[in-house]
């Protein structure tokens, strides 16, 4: 009797064993390669501490290999990722085709109103969020505090693009190997079509009016293009036309930049000391504007972490969400590798956070540039869609690597502007036109 | 005079065919300097060549942050069995292409290459249903499969250009000694065409192990190989170029010293057929 008994404990012993351990579930997150998102795999132990029966794989991946297996994957159902970060530019697209699970009833201490307002509407579709952000930008100027001076000049906080093409003038001296301005060249739709895109806003540009039809051939576009050609050939670096974010950056921390027009994340590389020559001596201000237009050229970016419709492991999923983009989180890091490395440009309660913005210098400036960028009105003139630095429609990868390309060929002077501009008239319309919007 | 003129020549032909060599090798020379660089150090103006701050730090780090054995292991299957399979597949079609052609084995054998001229994506909606239907994503097995089918033409028309350099009368010699078609390919075809299979594999070899399209998008965390993990080590903010180098490195240090080892008969593999 006795040794059945104790087989019988020992059967239900290994058996709720067993179910445990066949309760776990696994869910796989695709993620890019960012600092942030590093550390937030460093910090798992936390979430297993909390959620001993969730595991997590990491797929983590270069942007644009990440944007194309994760398009694919959600397009065609596979099924590989069960979150998935992606950004502003495919939330309302995907939610619109039924891609995403609604985020709507995430727990209480989620807190959704404190989400940055800009961002919640940038990440929403038809007022339902469909991604939870993890980390948000802008873009503001950078320059030289040092060289400024030099020229006899102070940066106002919110500069024209006329006072930047002075300053820039003055403080280019190609002998020495410093340019005055620094800005995208490189061709492609994240690249210089997006910074374009946000310095044509701020000139009273737009890319379509209200029937879809592009604007190229308007005047303001002709001002933004002839602008920024005239300023980068007499004060930018050799070369612009490959210098993308990357390029810039690095030129920018080893001085040969006077300013330079990016997102706000490169806020912490510039005056970092360990990898600036320059940390010293940078001071920011507001994204240009042309006198008498009232936007910014500044742009609204956040990556976000969204669940695909269809997911096994939805439950699994959106406890993952809520823990990585919860107030909790940001404590977290806060406790572990201090404020100045906590996520930016999620939430307002981070911005009211005195130790944060003693931490970041820039978080003022980041917060207010964010709160302006409002991606249902991007532009002067009312547009039919959404986005600040891109047109939130799937065609936009395609036309707008292809405009890059124009714009970028202008720049090198293999064309010129009044052809870029033809041309991308053009492709735009031709795109529209087999896409359907064009009637 | 004429002994001098030689030497001279031959010195010149050294001078430029090393001239040449290095050019051709400096760009993973930089990768592999520049994976011992702090970040700003490798993206320093004017670039630093020997005299900077050496560091394994990039090593310490790539390593941290992912899984090299296991990207490591999936390659070298991934690689390996493509190959063996599409070996066992393109000996038998080679050898009968090469010594019993029909009226149409020149057309079948274009329209095989022809299949490589399509831009993968263009069928990769298509496939990865199947592989979502059959249960192929994410594993080697359906890497294995796709990289078998993607260099099956490679490996048919390397074997055929070889074989077609072997008299025909010594396979019909070993049938008018009774030789099965069997002991046919697998004692006489075989043994004569070693070097050549040796290099047909150990060319698909390093083409399966370089292959990054399919073997990224088909993949999630269990099964992607070393494109994946280079993958990884590219950043959209920051500088990243130094522990993308040592990822790099890491990644191509196996196929190198196999290239190395293997020189011969890669250089016999490249060239067999070309000029006769």
């Amino acid at each position: 009797m006795t040794s059945t008994l104790r087989a019988l404990f020992g059967a239900c012993a290994v058996a709720t064993f067993a179910t445990v351990a066949g309760a776990q579930t696994t869910i796989t997150v695709a993620t890019v390669n960012n600092g942030d998102m590093i550390r937030m795999q460093k910090l798992m132990p936390d979430f297993y501490a909390k959620h001993p029966d969730i595991k997590v794989n990491w797929v983590t991946l270069e942007e644009n290999v990440l944007r194309q297996k994760v398009t694919t994957d959600i397009a065609t159902h596979g099924g590989q990722y069960d979150v998935m970060t992606i950004g502003t530019y495919e939330v309302p697209i995907w939610a619109k085709r039924g891609w995403l699970a609604s985020l709507d009833n995430l727990p209480a201490s989620f807190d959704v109103n404190d989400l940055l307002p800009s961002i919640r509407a940038g990440l929403s579709y038809n007022g339902h969020l469909y991604a939870s952000p993890f980390y948000g930008e802008s873009s503001f100027i950078m320059y030289r505090k040092d060289l400024m001076k030099k020229a006899g000049l102070t940066m106002p906080e919110n500069p024209t693009w006329a006072f930047i093409r002075k300053a820039a003038d003055k403080m280019t001296d190609k002998a020495a190997g410093i340019y005055g301005i620094c800005l995208r060249g490189k061709a492609g739709w994240g690249e210089n079509t997006a910074f374009l895109t946000t310095m044509a806003n701020s000139f009273g540009a737009r890319w379509f009016d209200m029937k879809w039809h592009p604007q190229f051939d308007t005047k303001p576009w002709h001002e933004t293009m002839n602008f920024y050609v005239d300023m980068m050939k007499a004060d930018g670096p050799p070369g612009a036309s490959n210098n993308g974010f990357t390029e810039n950056l690095s030129l920018f921390q080893q001085g040969k930049c006077g300013m330079w027009i990016d997102a706000t994340v490169a806020g912490s590389f510039v005056t970092d000391p360990k990898a600036s020559k320059v940390a010293n001596e940078v001071g920011f201000a507001m994204a240009p504007h042309k006198e008498g237009v009232k936007k910014d050229a500044n742009w609204l970016w956040s990556w976000a972490l969204a669940i695909p419709t269809g997911t096994k492991n939805e439950a699994a999923a959106k406890t993952f969400v809520d823990w990585a983009t919860s107030k909790d989180y940001l404590n977290l890091v806060a406790s572990k590798d201090g404020w100045a490395n906590v996520p930016p440009g999620t939430r307002t309660s981070l911005y009211e956070n005195p130790k944060y913005l003693e931490a970041a210098p820039f978080a003022a400036l980041t917060l207010k540039s964010m709160k302006l960028a409002d991606p249902t009105h991007p532009t002067v003139d009312p547009v039919p869609y959404v986005g600040v630095q891109f047109v939130a429609i799937p065609e936009f990868q395609g036309i707008g690597t292809a405009v890059g390309q124009q714009f970028s060929a202008a720049l090198a002077g293999t064309t010129t502007i009044d052809a870029a501009l033809k041309s991308a008239q053009a492709i735009t319309t031709r795109e529209m036109t087999k896409a359907g919007y064009i009637k | 005079m004429a002994r001098r003129t030689t030497t001279a020549r031959k010195t010149g032909n050294t001078v430029l065919a090393w001239g040449v060599g290095l050019l051709i090798f400096f760009p993973i020379l930089w990768t592999i300097l520049t994976s011992f660089k702090t970040e700003g150090d490798a993206i320093a103006i004017p670039p630093k060549f020997l005299f900077f701050h050496w560091t394994l730090e990039n090593y310490v780090n790539v390593n941290a942050q992912s899984n090299y054995l296991l990207h490591f292991w999936n390659s070298v299957v991934i690689s390996l069995g493509s190959t063996l399979i599409g070996l066992a597949i393109a000996i038998p079609a080679a050898w009968a292409m090469a010594f019993v052609p029909g009226r149409r084995t020149k057309d079948v054998l274009m329209w095989m290459l022809s299949t490589k001229m399509m831009p993968g994506v263009g069928v990769l909606v298509p496939i990865y249903l199947m592989f979502k239907t059959f249960g192929l994503l994410d594993t080697r097995v359906g890497l294995v499969m796709i990289l078998t089918l993607i260099d099956l033409p490679i490996i048919v028309w390397m074997l055929y250009t070889y074989f077609k350099e072997i008299p025909s009368e010594i396979l019909e010699a070993a049938r008018m000694d009774g030789a099965t078609l069997r002991s046919e390919i697998l004692y006489v075809l075989t043994p004569m065409a070693i070097p050549g299979i040796a290099s047909t594999l150990l060319l698909n070899v390093i083409l399966a192990w370089n292959e990054a399209f399919w073997t990224l998008l088909l993949t999630a965390s269990k099964a992607a190989p070393l494109t994946a993990f280079i993958a990884s080590f590219s950043a959209p903010e920051g500088l990243f170029y130094a522990k993308l180098s040592a990822a790099s490195t890491m990644a191509i240090a196996p196929i190198l010293i196999l290239g190395w080892f293997s020189q011969k008969q890669l250089v016999r593999g490249l060239t067999f057929g070309a000029v006769k």
